[in-house]
């Protein structure tokens, strides 16, 4: 049977994810704890001491232009012409900042953002979910998140688990993005404010011990993040499998792949 | 050996053949978009296929160890449908995207007016985006549809130095290397051309601006064509260097002229800094 990455990513796919969150905890702020987002002058700060000097050149003046011509001028705003080249400007791992950065110069609102989301490509669809926690207060851009969630993405799903999820994602949405990750092979240090939001959640664990179950059923692994996060809840559901300690290091879950 | 395939249709290919195709030497693919056999009949499922082509499919590949780019228009035979021109009017917007490497598949299937347009507009479109051309010679009457080609090429903002022509033959290859335009040759298992053909047009033309690709897709075709090139080259007494020039250096010269070609996998999947796993059966 053809392996099936929808489902079951081989290994790659997990390093990957894997690779996402350790770029999110470079780029995090000094508190981890708190569900905000590392702040934009930080950012910035860290981007530019990184980016070689014509990459440095390019990103100011995108900057600048951002901030002085927010509006569309003809088909499409200078702005957004910068996003879509951030890439090859600034070096791929370095894009989803600049991205950010020029977002949140231009003050993107949720139309414009659902604009770039809709209009970009896969690298830019997860720099805007990487922007919202900074530019929208309220939970007016959850369709982006939910969007991201229904892709089979990894990288789109890890940055849809960020922190404007976990402010503004209701209990199911969340519950299901939590499954999603231990499915896909995200592991859940990529979910912002986990312990908050597992902490007393008896639905959340019995999802996670129903799968627990088909897992074992099937005979394949339980993924370790399945038993962090159920102990995170607090909750020691009938029939359960005994969960790991908090402090069961979580490595990338064998899961998720099948060969 | 290091395999770039300069045109293959991943859309419709299993994810047995990425791995098979990197077993096979496979590290880079671009992916032109084209007809999917069944005709469409609005813009909006252009969009969805290109913003696959920019999603989806290079985060597959990249589960495979493979960097994908791809090429975007508006194909010759959909041209003439006139519900789907509009998307003409949409491509400024897709082709600054960072993975755009070409504006392609463009040229002639029927050779009709409204292809006569999209053609000429497209490789205006290429060098508005500072992007180079994948240019496909018709399948029917395909020496008449080279040259009629190639005269739209000469009339057009681009050079012949910035376009490749594709799917050439025995009865083709001259009139198009005297043109100074880069050569694409598909290999397939019955039809185009096969890999012995390939060598022979090799001996005679040599290796400079050739291209090889498997353009496979959803019909009889077969990925791996570009490295049985590759073994075939060696048997036929071309050097290690002569099989990587048109295995790898030419497709990668070619695409390179977008300045957009990012060959590190990783980097390309848009890990973090460092990430090297994907690269680690290299």
């Amino acid at each position: 049977m053809t392996r099936r990455p929808s489902e079951d990513p081989p290994e790659a796919t997990t390093a990957e994810a894997s690779g996402d969150t350790s770029r999110q905890q470079t780029l995090s702020a000094p508190d981890a704890t708190t569900p905000a987002a590392p702040g934009i002058s930080y950012l910035h700060e860290r981007l530019t001491a990184r980016l070689a000097p014509a990459a440095r050149v390019w990103l100011d003046r995108a900057l600048h232009e951002a901030a002085a011509h927010p509006r569309s001028h003809g088909p499409i705003s200078v702005w957004e012409l910068r996003i879509a080249e951030a890439g090859r400007r600034c070096g791929p791992e370095f894009a989803d900042t600049a991205r950010v950065l020029i977002l949140h110069a231009a003050r993107a609102d949720t139309d414009a953002l659902a604009r770039v989301y809709r209009q970009g490509t896969a690298d830019e669809r997860r720099a805007v979910l990487h922007a919202l926690p900074h530019l929208v207060p309220g939970p007016e851009a959850l369709p982006l998140v939910e969007d991201a969630l229904r892709t089979n993405d990894t990288r789109l799903v890890a940055a849809a688990v960020g922190p404007y999820a976990a402010r503004h994602l209701d209990t199911h949405n969340w519950r299901h993005a939590i499954l999603k990750c231990l499915f896909t092979g995200v592991p859940v240090e990529a979910v912002a404010d986990l312990p908050r939001r597992a902490r007393a959640d008896a639905e959340l664990a019995r999802m996670l011990a129903d799968y627990a179950a088909e897992r074992t059923a099937a005979d394949r692994p339980v993924p370790e993040d399945l038993h962090r996060v159920l102990a995170l809840t607090g909750q020691l559901p009938t029939g359960a499998p005994p969960p790991a300690g908090p402090d069961t290091p979580a490595s990338p879950s064998p899961s998720g792949k099948d060969s | 050996m290091r395999i770039f395939d300069p045109h293959i249709h991943m859309t419709s290919r299993t994810t047995d053949d990425y791995e098979a195709m990197y077993t096979a030497g496979v590290r880079a693919v671009v992916e032109p978009s084209f007809w999917l056999g069944q005709p469409r009949t609005s813009p909006a499922s252009f969009f969805d296929y290109f913003d696959s082509l920019l999603g989806w499919e290079p985060f597959r590949a990249a589960q495979y160890g493979i960097a994908h780019h791809c090429t975007l228009a508006l194909n010759p035979k959909e041209a003439n449908d006139p519900r789907c021109r509009p998307v003409l009017d949409e491509l400024p917007r897709y082709l600054v995207k960072d993975h755009v490497v070409a504006v392609g598949e463009i040229g002639y299937d029927a050779m009709t007016p409204a292809e006569d347009t999209a053609l000429a507009t497209q490789l205006q479109l290429a060098a508005d985006h500072d992007l180079p051309a994948l240019v496909h010679t018709p399948h029917r009457d395909k020496l008449a549809g080279l040259r009629r080609t190639l005269d739209v090429v000469r009339e057009s903002a681009l050079p012949v130095e910035r376009v490749l022509i594709d799917h050439l033959n025995e009865t083709t290859v001259k009139e198009a290397k005297d043109s100074g335009c880069w050569l694409g040759f598909s290999v397939y298992p019955d039809t185009k051309m096969d890999e012995e053909r390939m060598v022979a047009i090799l001996q005679e033309y040599g290796p400079e601006q050739v291209l090889v690709n498997s353009a496979a897709d959803w019909g009889r075709s077969d990925p791996l064509k570009t490295r049985r090139v590759g073994d075939a080259m060696l048997n036929a007494g071309f050097t290690d260097e002569d099989v990587d020039g048109v295995l790898w250096g030419n497709p990668v010269a070619f695409y390179g002229l977008s300045g957009r070609l990012n060959l590190d996998v990783a980097g390309t999947a848009a890990t973090h800094e460092g990430n090297s796993v994907l690269r680690g059966g290299e």
